[in-house]
């Protein structure tokens, strides 16, 4: 039976009338129409659905939008200010750190939520942070590079 | 956003999209540029269409170039090489070009996006109709300016005079008018020393509209008052639906309908999550018969060498069995490839309308005109009503459930006339419905003189279809199976995939090659590089264990036996830039392998690096360096990328990756039960790019697989003296008592 959610997402709260047990993704994706998580496994497994809750990023696929009510939701789609684009996306971009892309989300995601806790990580701080997430085209070289391009940028 | 732009106007034909004037329209062919691809069978193509002009680069009134291509993105970034090819024939700015991808009311049927034949193909045609666009627009400079073509130069889109740098821009010559010219193929073509966007690495736009989040993908497209399903796939092939209490299934929240037709089972809802429900719900209910799947997977490689449907051989020279006979220094081994997955990250989604009688499916199929033709069949409906329409998806890599889903889309749009019905796999339903890249059995026989060069070669290879792609007949969707008048799959022939690279670029006197087909238990196709990928595992390992039994070097090895110059220089490029086995390190190990794909395309070599631990027994491959000669680059990024991506997937392939099924069907459902390569564990890559300006492009996206796959078996060998020959390779197949 639907009840009604009220979600902090992207800095804005949003009210629906919705199924409390609905994932969050679904709220993202359909109800605000938001395009950054995307359906990948529906467990928890590949990361595509990476949203940042409280900062943190976690996956959006399982979570009921019931729980998601206490967290500071924040998603891709609000990453940039107005025009202009994270650093983390920027440097996504001049890496060319992408083929089909559908992973994206997740890898800029969980770098971003990697960055502002750690400005300086390792190659293995990289690889942990980004682990969740699964990429089948193989990007991963240029993604790992990209993370090291935005911290670099961030202590520019 | 293109991919998101003018898909409501059904009745956009490939004519009317062209109408209005104020442009130079350059009409070619390509029927003759797409032979490149058809060694995956089920082609849809009709032969005569020759002098037809259907395909289109336009110039229009305010500068801008628009390129028409049947090509599909499919994450490889053929949009961008293409209209790099675009931009640079015309002489005009990247961002004056535009690309208009796979749609059967826009663009020219180029079957399917396979085969690594987009650029050699459609790369080719473009620039010759580029270059004709840029000689036609000289012919009017000409006149405008008053001179003849030699004293005029073109830049960004305007065309100037040498001598007094009088200039017009391409609007200016068009000026409102409207001019229809086709390729005579005489247009001279630039020569490559004067190239300034080929060979660079231009940025891909889309890269973008992915990273901030814009609507981009199939599974981005929403529409006013779009309805949500979800099919209820049975529980293994050929299972028959005994029951499902439908009004139960009806009576849950959103569920507008719920489709039974023979087997084939889904629920219509108004909410896309109560479409999910509707289906766990229905997957609790629903009874099948459902039959034991056979051989079972442990018995499946002995199944496949006793159960061979037909054989046919595909090379022969000299006389092998003579010289095996004769020679003394003999060798030979069998190697295997389970079944494996796609493994898209996005499951399949399609969208379908049917309205007015005209079916629109919103699609991320490679072929989105043999998608029409196999639908036209499934619903006995004239191609002429149903328009299909190509939008990017999750990479595919080859012959995922993007056809499946269009047809479940577009038999749940029959039934809900008037709304767009968007279907979406679950994760499940990709992992067990795709068709999967066969398994295969390799048999290897060599023998070698007395100085050490292999005298005789002998290959036999089994393998299932590489190419199941619905070119026409509604049998290959596998929802039109399931139907209460069922489709009846019929395979066509097995294609010329499997035994893709099969044949040593060696200089081999005596060789032979036999290809056995076999009728596997799980259902495949097309998965990238086909057959190559372990006809390449199997005969590059082979060289390994050959020049191992002559007590040479690997890579001296190779060069003795091979005579294509390009071929020698991928190889010693490698291994001068990244070098080899310079010094013997502890619990270390370094193997290479080579091909050039198809024997016809990109050169390839790589280098596996790998580092082993005795005492816990495990093995990791840190680093894989290749080089490539891909001819004449277009894009240098997008070749580093494809080529980087495809040696980490090759890895991932070979290291891990094997499908899981018993009699009950396919039991890899997740990432769990079939795991691919995270972070923690990818090697590092580097890429080393051979360009050949002057030479042809050549196909570049499937080169990396086989070899990659047999570096990384070479590796092994080398560190711990143990060769494995069963794929995954993995650390328990290693005999640890040998290091």
């Amino acid at each position: 039976m639907a009840a009604k959610i009220t979600l902090k997402v992207n800095g804005k709260s949003y009210q629906e009338d919705v199924d409390p047990d609905m994932p969050l993704l679904y709220f993202l994706r359909n109800n605000l129409q938001m395009n950054g998580p995307k359906y990948g496994c529906g467990i928890e497994r590949c990361g595509s659905c990476m949203v940042l809750l409280n900062g943190k990023a976690n996956p959006s696929c399982v979570i009921p939008a019931s729980a998601a009510q206490e967290f500071e939701i924040t998603t891709l789609d609000a990453l940039a200010n107005g025009e202009k684009l994270d650093i983390v996306q920027e440097a996504f971009i001049e890496e060319q750190a992408a083929q089909c892309g559908y992973c994206l989300n997740g890898m800029i995601i969980s770098a971003k939520a990697l960055l502002s806790e750690n400005k300086n990580p390792t190659d293995i701080q990289i690889r942990q942070a980004l682990q969740r997430v699964l990429c089948r085209c193989g990007t991963h070289t240029r993604m790992i590079q990209a993370v090291k391009n935005a911290a670099q940028k961030m202590n520019e | 956003m293109n991919s998101m732009e003018n898909h409501n106007n059904f009745n956009a034909s490939r004519r009317n999209f062209l109408q209005s004037s104020g442009q130079l329209i350059v009409g070619f062919n390509l029927i003759t540029f797409l032979e490149l691809d058809n060694t995956e069978t089920d082609l849809s193509g009709e032969p005569g269409k020759k002098n037809i002009v259907d395909s289109w680069i336009t110039l229009d009134s305010e500068g801008m170039v628009t390129v028409l291509t049947g090509k599909m993105e499919l994450g490889q970034g053929i949009k961008t090489a293409l209209m790099q090819i675009a931009a640079e024939e015309l002489d005009v700015a990247m961002e004056k070009v535009k690309i208009v991808i796979a749609d059967t009311a826009r663009t020219q049927d180029e079957r399917y996006t396979a085969g690594s034949a987009s650029i050699e193909g459609s790369g080719k045609a473009i620039r010759n109709a580029a270059a004709e666009a840029r000689k036609y627009l000289l012919t009017l400079a000409e006149k405008k300016i008053g001179t003849t073509a030699e004293n005029l130069f073109v830049e960004n889109g305007k065309v100037i005079s040498k001598t007094n740098q009088q200039a017009v821009s391409y609007q200016e010559l068009i000026n409102g008018k409207r001019f229809e010219i086709e390729v005579t193929g005489k247009a001279p073509v630039k020569s490559p020393q004067d190239y300034k966007l080929i060979g660079k690495p231009v940025p891909r736009k889309d890269l973008s509209l992915m990273a901030s989040a814009q609507p981009y993908y199939v599974q981005d497209l929403r529409f006013p008052e779009m309805v949500h399903a979800r099919v209820l796939r049975p529980p293994t092939y050929n299972a028959k639906l005994l029951s499902l209490p439908k009004s139960e299934v009806l009576a849950l929240p959103g569920v507008l309908k719920v489709v039974v037709n023979g087997s084939f089972v889904a629920a219509i809802t108004t909410e896309e999550y109560q479409s999910i429900k509707a289906l766990n719900r229905m997957k609790q209910m629903a009874k099948w018969e459902s039959p034991s799947v056979s051989p079972l997977q442990k018995d499946l490689y002995t199944d496949i060498l006793n159960n061979t449907k037909s054989s046919e051989t595909v090379e022969e020279r000299g006389n092998v069995e003579e010289a095996l006979i004769a020679d003394s220094k003999k060798h030979e081994a069998i190697y295997k490839r389970p079944y494996h997955i796609h493994g898209s990250i996005g499951p399949s989604c399609a969208i379908g309308l049917w309205e007015n009688n005209q079916l629109t499916i919103w699609t991320h199929s490679q072929g989105v005109y043999p998608l029409r033709k196999t639908l036209s069949d499934l619903l006995k409906i004239s191609e002429d009503n149903i328009r299909t329409i190509g939008v990017p998806g999750a990479g595919c890599y080859g012959h995922n459930g993007a056809d499946d889903v269009a047809a479940d889309a577009a038999l749940l749009a029959m039934q809900m006339e008037g709304k767009h019905v968007r279907v979406q796999w679950m994760r499940e339903d990709e992992h067990t419905w795709e068709p999967f890249g066969s398994a295969m059995v390799f048999k290897l026989k060599a023998s070698m003189d007395d100085s050490g060069k292999i005298n005789s070669w002998y290959t036999e290879l089994w393998s299932d279809t590489h190419s199941s792609r619905p070119g026409g007949k509604a049998g290959h969707f596998i929802a039109a199976r399931d139907l209460e008048k069922p489709f009846d799959f019929q395979t066509g022939g097995f294609s010329g995939g499997s035994h893709r690279n099969s044949i040593p670029l060696y200089n081999l006197k005596n060789r032979k090659v036999v290809l056995h087909n076999f009728k596997g238990p799980l259902r495949t196709s097309a998965l990238r590089s086909l057959g190559a990928y372990a006809n390449i595992f199997a005969l590059e390992s082979f060289m390994d264990e050959l020049a191992e039994k002559a007590g040479e070097d690997p890579v001296q090895f190779r060069l003795e036996h091979l005579t294509d110059e390009r071929a020698k220089e991928v190889i010693t490029t490698l291994v001068n830039k990244a070098g080899w086995r310079k010094n013997k390190q502890e619990n270390f190990g370094e193997g290479i392998a080579f091909a050039q794909y198809k024997n016809a395309a990109s050169y390839f070599a790589v280098k596996a690096e790998v580092t082993i631990d005795p005492i816990k027994k495990t093995f990791k491959v840190t680093k894989l360096t290749g080089s490539i000669d891909a001819g004449q680059t277009i894009n240098s990024d997008g070749i580093i990328n494809q080529t980087s991506g495809g040696m980490i997937q090759a890895a991932s392939w070979t290291l891990l990756e094997q499908v899981i099924y018993d009699e009950k069907g396919v039991q890899s459902k997740t990432w769990e039960s079939y795991p691919i390569l995270r972070f923690g564990d990818v090697p590092d890559t580097e890429v080393i790019l051979i360009d050949r300006p002057e030479k042809p492009p050549l196909g570049a996206g499937e080169a990396a697989q086989g070899p990659t796959a047999a570096a990384i078996a070479n590796a092994i060998f080398h560190a711990t003296g143990s060769r494995l020959r069963d794929m995954p390779l993995t650390a328990d197949k290693i005999d640890w008592t040998k290091v």
